[in-house]
């Protein structure tokens, strides 16, 4: 099926403010989205609540991360040592293109034309299953959210689960309709009940399980000292496609790497209880190499930069490699909270992707996203590694406001210049104030403006701003204080 | 973009140029004042609960043979494989047919075997978490992973508190696997299903005779 992402960044798709536009007047959509973040924000502050020494987990995640990051060149090096000396491959890739050359060379390798993937990050970021599909291998996504999404031909709206925009009914007419094309059709009389739905999943993916030759996935942890990499996750898909076939290819950012298999006692506390609020998700798969006699006799890790080291470069943008994808920043976010995640037009959604996404691409393919945020720091508090995204944010607003310099002027920094004008007066200040007093109550209703003149129109039609009082604080405070009336006090 | 361990490496080094040369990896502090464990005294109580909070049968026994049969029985299991290295003595004859995994057996035959009997290498109270390690009683991984009912069953001395201290313990050479609770999915709606691809019922024997078991 084709799906029609091509990178990180959906080509084609509108820019954020035009997206939320829609997103927002799709009411199922919302409360879809306001069940499903709340619900996991209680979950996860009750399953975070639990450890005393949370903060000091907080802070052990944020500081091995950024060991890690300080000495990437160090810690792959010594991670493609370890996977060698336990019997496994390793590939560098510089970009998705030759992320995509190698795989697909090594599926085409086997002979084999089916694989079974497990859910990952960096190969939807790679577009790996379109690159697959057209050199004539079918990829079929395993977990069942993404398998929701790929039947549906579909793009995923959030990190943790991807399928969060549709309803049990539209899954159920998905199912019936679709899944014949690709397998094991669903069950007649297939009901929406999210049991019934899971077991249609169950019977059509355990075909393509037992004859699975070729496995992909990704991985959330790589451990440098022992080679070790480890996948968290809750169906078994996960377990059914590391252990069952043949060959297995990962495909990993390489920032994911860790210093040691010891730091998983605190990556394995802070990523389950604060991604599905669980004190631990049901399965986590860990494997060394080839093991004889027990799982795929060939293992591939290919190593992804795909705009990682440009993101490195940056001193300040380099902390948001440190995202482990736990997706809580998603669930705190009340931007994402209405908009949902394909507003923001890429695999990261959310937070952490209007931070990760246009440093991975260059802030030119995806300006619009720094600014897609309030900057309440909700997300900053939420993050299990100390990601400070609202300083991220506001360093890339700055790179994107400065890469306007120098060519005409934006009406933005226009605007700036006339505030700086007003507000170096007191006299223009005083003058502007009664000025727009005086318009204010014209265009206000109900104490707000909901769409100012002129130039301005841009900014107000997304927001709405208060009207102005009739008289500014220091008019009053004159008139009431001095005794002159307030005309002469502006003078 | 030019490709390759060494270009890719090189630009690495060349987004670090803000670190200092003479620095190294321990020169960036890790603050390790997390706790080792958040278990209480009764570690193996705690084990119990947690597991049953996450939807898993658990009981206690000091006979495990009697509470194996009685499980094995009360589930009326057909057939039942039995990895290499269980303690001799825990499976008694019954109704159920032993699959050994010696030869090995094919795929279609773990799909169709009603269940799994299996031992683990640690148990992590403070998550509810059995831990396989492949080693003797566990087998290779796809024994319980196929079959939709998992009969663990794990000696008290084995449980630990906490994550850091069953990591501690572990080899990583060996494929390990992390089990808490049956397969699950809250994809739809975030409504949770138990039972997706992995075994759908989990039952947990502890055996609480204070005795690692015999060999």
């Amino acid at each position: 099926m084709n799906t029609p992402h091509d990178s990180v960044v959906w080509l084609g798709v509108p820019a954020f403010p035009e997206a939320a536009r829609s997103a927002l007047a799709d009411t199922r959509l919302r409360a879809n989205l306001r069940k499903a973040t709340g619900t996991i924000r209680e979950k996860r502050l009750a399953a975070t609540g639990e450890l005393d020494d949370w903060e000091e987990l907080r802070a052990a995640g944020a500081a091995i991360k950024r060991r890690v990051l300080r000495h990437l060149d160090r810690y792959l090096e010594q991670l493609e040592e370890s996977v060698l000396r336990a019997g496994g491959t390793v590939h560098w890739a510089a970009d998705a293109a030759e992320a995509n050359r190698i795989v697909t060379g090594l599926v085409t390798a086997t002979g084999e034309r089916e694989v079974v993937k497990v859910k990952s990050m960096a190969t939807q970021e790679i577009g790996l299953n379109e690159a697959l599909a057209a050199a004539g291998i079918s990829a079929c996504e395993t977990d069942l959210a993404e398998l929701i999404v790929q039947l549906a031909g579909d793009r995923p709206s959030h990190i943790l689960v991807p399928a969060i925009h549709r309803g049990r009914a539209e899954i159920r007419e998905l199912f019936r309709r679709r899944m014949g094309d690709r397998g094991r059709p669903a069950p007649h009389g297939l009901s929406d009940d999210p049991a019934d739905l899971a077991e249609a999943a169950r019977l059509h993916l355990r075909d393509k399980f037992l004859r699975a030759k070729v496995a992909v996935s990704g991985a959330n942890f790589a451990c440098a000292d022992t080679g070790t990499i480890g996948v968290v996750e809750s169906e078994g898909n996960g377990r059914m496609c590391l252990t069952l076939p043949d060959t297995l290819i990962t495909v990993m950012g390489i920032e994911k790497v860790l210093p040691s298999f010891a730091d998983l006692e605190v990556f394995l506390q802070l990523l389950p209880r604060s991604s599905t609020g669980e004190r631990m998700n049901p399965y986590t798969s860990m494997w060394t190499g080839p093991v004889a006699g027990d799982g795929p006799r060939s293992f591939h890790l290919v190593l992804l930069d795909n705009g990682r080291t440009a993101t490195l470069s940056d001193p300040v943008g380099r902390q948001a490699l440190a995202c482990i994808r736990c997706s809580a920043c998603l669930n705190v976010c009340p931007v994402y909270e209405r908009t949902g995640g394909h507003a923001y037009g890429s695999v990261y959604p959310g937070p952490i992707g209007a931070v990760l996404t246009p440093q991975l691409m260059g802030v030119g393919q995806a300006s619009s996203l720094p600014f897609a945020s309030t900057l309440c720091g909700a997300c900053y508090d939420a993050c299990p590694v100390k990601i400070d995204i609202p300083e991220v944010l506001v360093h890339l607003r700055a790179a994107e406001v400065d890469a306007g310099r120098g060519v005409l002027p934006k009406p933005e920094a226009l605007a700036m210049k006339a505030a700086a004008g007003l507000l170096g007066s007191p006299r223009r200040l005083a003058a502007a104030q009664r000025a727009v007093a005086m318009t204010g109550r014209v265009l206000a209703r109900r104490g707000s403006i909901g769409r100012l003149p002129g130039p301005l129109a841009r900014w107000s039609a997304t927001r709405d701003t208060p009207a102005p009082p009739p008289e500014s604080f220091r008019a009053w405070w004159r008139r009431t204080h001095t005794g002159t009336s307030a005309a002469e006090a502006d003078r | 973009m030019s490709g390759g361990r060494s270009a890719m490496l090189r630009r690495v080094r060349a987004a670090l140029a803000d670190v200092p040369a003479d620095e190294r990896p321990d020169d960036v502090p890790v603050p390790r004042t997390y706790r080792r464990s958040h278990a209480g005294e009764d570690v193996v109580g705690l084990f119990a609960d947690r597991l049953a909070d996450y939807g898993a049968h658990v009981s206690r026994t000091s006979d495990p043979a009697t509470a194996i049969a009685a499980a094995v029985t009360r589930r009326s299991v057909g057939s039942l494989i039995v990895p290499d290295g269980l303690p001799i003595g825990w499976l008694r004859p019954g109704p159920w047919r032993v699959l050994r995994d010696d030869p090995p057996l094919p795929v279609a035959a773990l799909d169709g075997a009603s269940g799994v009997l299996s031992t683990a290498v640690a148990g992590i109270a403070v998550t509810g978490t059995l831990v396989l390690d492949a080693g003797p009683g566990q087998g290779r991984r796809a024994l319980t992973l196929l079959p939709d009912y998992h009969l663990c069953v794990v000696p008290a001395a084995r449980i630990v508190g906490d994550v850091p201290e069953v990591l501690a313990r572990l080899a990583p050479d060996a494929p390990l696997t992390f089990v808490s609770g049956p397969s699950a999915t809250s994809d739809i709606e975030l409504d949770r299903v138990e039972g997706v691809h992995g075994p759908r019922v989990l039952e947990v024997i502890i055996v609480d005779d204070g005795k690692e078991p015999p060999a």
